[in-house]
């Protein structure tokens, strides 16, 4: 049986499975419930100093569904958390004296002034609370009054604040990154330079959900109004993936710890995040979609993984998919594959043929002696894979990695070895041997 | 006296009031709006899609889920009436396991086609409900077009010729419009007096001016009509049935044509006074056959069985159908074919049967007969194309008893076209009279534009 317990800054969880900073992680009965159901750890729901924030009392949530009404993307405008400071102190202590064996990670966001911090990392500490995580992410409201995003986007500040931190506190220090920037490495290695621990992403994506075409508004409308909100959910995997990616491959932030956020909905999608270098991973509109008894199949279905590949633990295979994270232009550009459709799984849909035809490359035929019948044409197919991602029976189009003979498109013969961008004739900068 | 489903002889009022109701209520209740949304995703968006191709109809059956599915059940509706005006009958008639829910690749798929019938009844009936006139006549042509037959076949090209600005006068035989729509197809598919709601939309479009009471051959004829219009289209159905050829059938009491029967219970104001055997016996293996069975068993006969010649394969009824029946509680007896009626004081008693079985291709009695106690006894062997009032013109050809027309439902008299059940060659379906009407008035605007 695998061992998926994690070590991640010497916080030690029973497994990588992180409630992240939200709504399910704002007191301590929804944090109990969540350990109870089996969850590793918890980033406790961003605190801040002063009066409590207020938030709206009209609709905080939007989604995007899928067929079916399946949830792919939600979006929110809750701020942080709207209780008073002491309340959650006095609720983390306890829960983590009640969980010992459970990561109890505190977020935390006041305005950028180096005595708030110190003041609010001295209360914290008192939790005995295993670390804080620096939201830098939030991209509404709290933005507007300079926090969050506002910080995240600018690297300077992101360092300043993480020194400050470092300088103030014992506890392990995590900067949770916005998605809403540029390129992501810029904000990572800030975090770096400032003492970071570790960085933590993605937050959520600025982002409007839909406009109520009867009240002509922004939805979910509030009073005829809207606000752009911050997207995640499935919808936002990849987008966390490239970034999670990004980071574990750049020279100055390899190796840099990593808990990773970004839609993850099952186990699969955690290991993914953990094949690219994650430590961890926050869960959020999964648990809000479907309760916090789904990490029941997160642990399972990790844990068969795991066994089948022979990975005892965590570490075994974490980011082993970093080295194949590549630019484009050191892709093989002699790997050759060609569609492949599979006749007895085929039901004739068409799609295939018909994206193929209206918008590629004319390389699937839908009749074959006057009959209905959908067959790739080698000399036309370049392998782009779109007829496979638009089939919609599994395994029914496949790609074929093309061995011997000659490619009826191109002339050439399969199997030639590998030759990129960089050396390629057409490239004026090509390196290659004149 | 108000009888139970226990009570021998031919009664009234076998049921309570609720049981009537409960029965004869919606065979396939509507998609909820739900349902519709979660059944409209189920939909690929097939290339030359095998559903549409099915359709006798052309209707674009992607296009028309897609609608529905992004939320705009309007211009589904929209699409399939532009295909078929009779669109929301269609949806609940046809048989779509063998059209375009056979063609559907969800059913190679998973054995699941979309239900593109249910579909098509949620957004035609959105469109009922809002009374929202989708189609706008053309300028008038000043052309006069005789229809005779107001059923699907003779609505079907109406609509579509009075939207080309033609003149339309729409003859029936009988007091209502609708056919087979109204008299002939089963109660528990044509619920809330559909066949009529459908029957006014399409009249709403304006340009037709309806004659009932007109049957051919009694106060019309064609020769008079081809000198007062433009064109005709002839769409009378059948107006004949079958004869089992056994002595009392016409006498005995208790020996009824089913499609008289039918077109009774399709009219009656109060089901509880129509009279129904305890053993029902039933001849054919039609749909007319097992619309009989089920609405047999649905107004309290104890006992409903079906006879048929030949196997279940053959049956001209669907699997479906067949399925329905028995799931409704009537028995299918194949391979039997009528040998003779008994009757006592002129009532019938039972029915003698030959057992049957194919030998060198040839269907032939084996010597074998079983005797079936029966109070009713309704024959649905088939319905006859009775040629009235043709006379008078130069004579229409006919092929296989049937009215000979070519693909664009040209007869072999100029001037005059002929669709639906009539016709030769035809499939006997709503959904074939509908484009059968609608292909014949496209060909007649064609030659009178011409």
């Amino acid at each position: 049986m695998a061992d998926l317990r994690t070590n991640f800054l010497g916080i030690k969880s029973p497994n990588p499975f992180w409630l992240a900073s939200a709504p399910p992680t704002d007191r301590e009965v929804n944090v109990t419930r969540a350990f109870k159901a089996g969850w590793g750890g918890v980033v406790w729901k961003t605190l801040g100093d002063g009066d409590p924030i207020v938030n709206v009392s009209g609709p905080r949530y939007g989604a995007w569904h899928g067929p079916d009404r399946r949830l792919m993307g939600l979006n929110n405008i809750e701020l942080i958390t709207d209780r008073p400071l002491d309340v959650n102190l006095r609720e983390i202590k306890q829960v983590k004296k009640d969980w010992p064996d459970r990561a109890v990670v505190v977020s935390l966001m006041v305005p950028c002034e180096e005595q708030n911090w110190k003041a609010i990392l001295k209360a914290v500490e008192e939790t005995e609370c295993d670390g804080v995580e620096l939201n830098f992410g939030c991209p509404h409201g709290m933005s507007e009054r300079g926090m969050g995003s506002a910080v995240g986007q600018v690297p300077e500040y992101i360092e300043m604040v993480a020194r400050w931190c470092k300088a103030h506190t014992r506890m392990p220090v995590i900067v949770k990154l916005t998605p809403n920037i540029t390129d992501i490495r810029f904000p990572a290695r800030a975090a770096k330079k400032g003492g970071a621990d570790a960085v933590s992403l993605i937050n959520t994506i600025s982002s409007i959900m839909a406009v109520d075409l009867d009240q002509m508004s922004p939805w979910p409308v509030i009073d005829g109004q809207g606000s752009h909100g911050g997207y995640c959910g499935p919808a936002v995997k990849p987008i966390a993936l490239n970034m999670v990616a990004e980071i574990a491959r750049d020279a100055e932030t390899r190796g840099l710890p990593i808990s990773a956020i970004g839609g993850v909905t099952t186990w699969k999608d955690a290991a993914e995040f953990i094949a690219l270098g994650a430590g961890t991973v926050q869960v959020c509109t999964a648990a809000m979609t479907y309760g916090f008894k789904i990490v029941e199949e997160m642990i399972s279905g990790l844990s068969r993984f795991m066994d089948e590949k022979g990975y005892q633990t965590i570490e075994d295979f974490r980011g082993l998919a970093v080295p194949k994270v590549t630019d484009w232009q050191y892709l093989n550009l002699n790997y050759v594959v060609k569609a492949s459709i599979d006749q007895d799984l085929c039901i004739s849909c068409g799609r295939c043929h018909q994206v193929c035809e209206d918008t590629s490359h004319q390389a699937i035929t839908n009749q074959v002696d006057g009959k209905r019948k959908f067959v790739v044409k080698d000399e036309e197919c370049v392998g782009c894979n779109l007829c496979a991602v638009v089939c919609p029976v599994e395994d029914c189009i496949t790609m074929v990695p093309q061995q011997t003979g000659t490619d009826p498109r191109t002339g050439f013969d399969y199997g030639r070895p590998y030759a990129n961008w960089t050396t390629h004739p057409n490239n004026p900068a090509s390196k290659a041997a004149e | 006296m108000t009888g139970s489903v226990r009570a021998d002889g031919v009664l009234a009022g076998r049921l309570q009031p609720e049981e009537y109701a409960r029965n004869f209520a919606d065979v396939h209740p509507p998609l909820s709006k739900h349902e519709a949304f979660v059944e409209s995703e189920r939909c690929y968006f097939c290339h030359d899609a095998p559903c549409q191709t099915a359709c006798p109809t052309s209707i674009d059956i992607p296009l028309f889920i897609r609608q529905i599915a992004a939320g705009n059940d309007l211009g589904a509706a929209e699409t399939i009436l532009n295909a078929n005006i009779l669109g929301g009958m269609c949806a609940r008639v046809c048989p779509t396991e063998t059209l375009c829910e056979e063609a559907c690749v969800r059913e190679a798929a998973e054995g699941k086609p979309v239900k593109i019938g249910l579909l098509q009844r949620h957004a035609t009936d959105r469109l009922m409900e809002k009374g929202e006139q989708i189609f706008k006549r053309a300028a008038s042509t000043g052309k006069k077009i005789a229809v005779i037959g107001g059923g699907p076949a003779g609505l079907s090209c109406a609509h579509k010729l009075a939207e080309h600005g033609h003149s339309v006068t729409l003859y029936d035989a009988k007091e209502k419009l609708g056919g087979l729509n109204e008299f002939g197809i089963a109660a528990y598919k044509s619920t809330h007096n559909f066949a009529q709601r459908e029957v006014d939309f399409i009249l709403s479009i304006g340009g037709i001016e309806v004659k009932s009471n007109h049957a051919l051959g009694k106060n019309i004829d064609i020769a008079t009509l081809r000198k007062s219009y433009d064109a005709v289209f002839i769409g009378t159905g059948l107006a004949g049935v079958n004869k089992l050829g056994l002595a009392g059938e016409d006498t005995i009491a208790g020996v009824i044509d089913a499609v008289a029967y039918i077109a009774a219970l399709r009219q009656a104001k109060d089901l509880s006074t129509l009279k129904i055997g305890r053993h029902v016996v039933v001849i054919g293996g039609g749909m007319t056959a097992i619309d009989i069975a089920v609405q047999s068993k649905k107004l309290g006969a104890e006992h409903v069985t079906v006879v048929y010649r030949r196997g279940q394969d053959d049956m001209k009824a669907s699997a479906y159908e067949q399925e329905l029946a028995q799931t409704n509680g009537v028995i299918l007896r194949t391979f039997a074919q009528p040998a003779s009626i008994q009757s006592e004081n002129g009532v019938l008693q039972s029915v003698t049967f030959d057992e049957t079985e194919v030998s060198n291709g040839r269907l032939i009695a084996t010597g074998q007969q079983f005797t079936l106690q029966a109070d009713m006894l309704f024959t649905a062997i088939g319905q006859i194309f009775v040629p009235n009032g043709l006379s008078g013109a130069d004579a229409i050809a006919l092929e296989q008893g049937r009215i000979k027309v070519d693909a664009e439902r040209r007869t072999s008299v100029k001037g005059i076209w002929a669709g639906g059940d009539c016709i030769a060659g035809g499939q006997d379906l709503t959904v074939a009279a509908v484009e059968d009407g609608k292909q014949a008035a496209l060909s007649i605007h064609r030659a009178l534009s011409a």
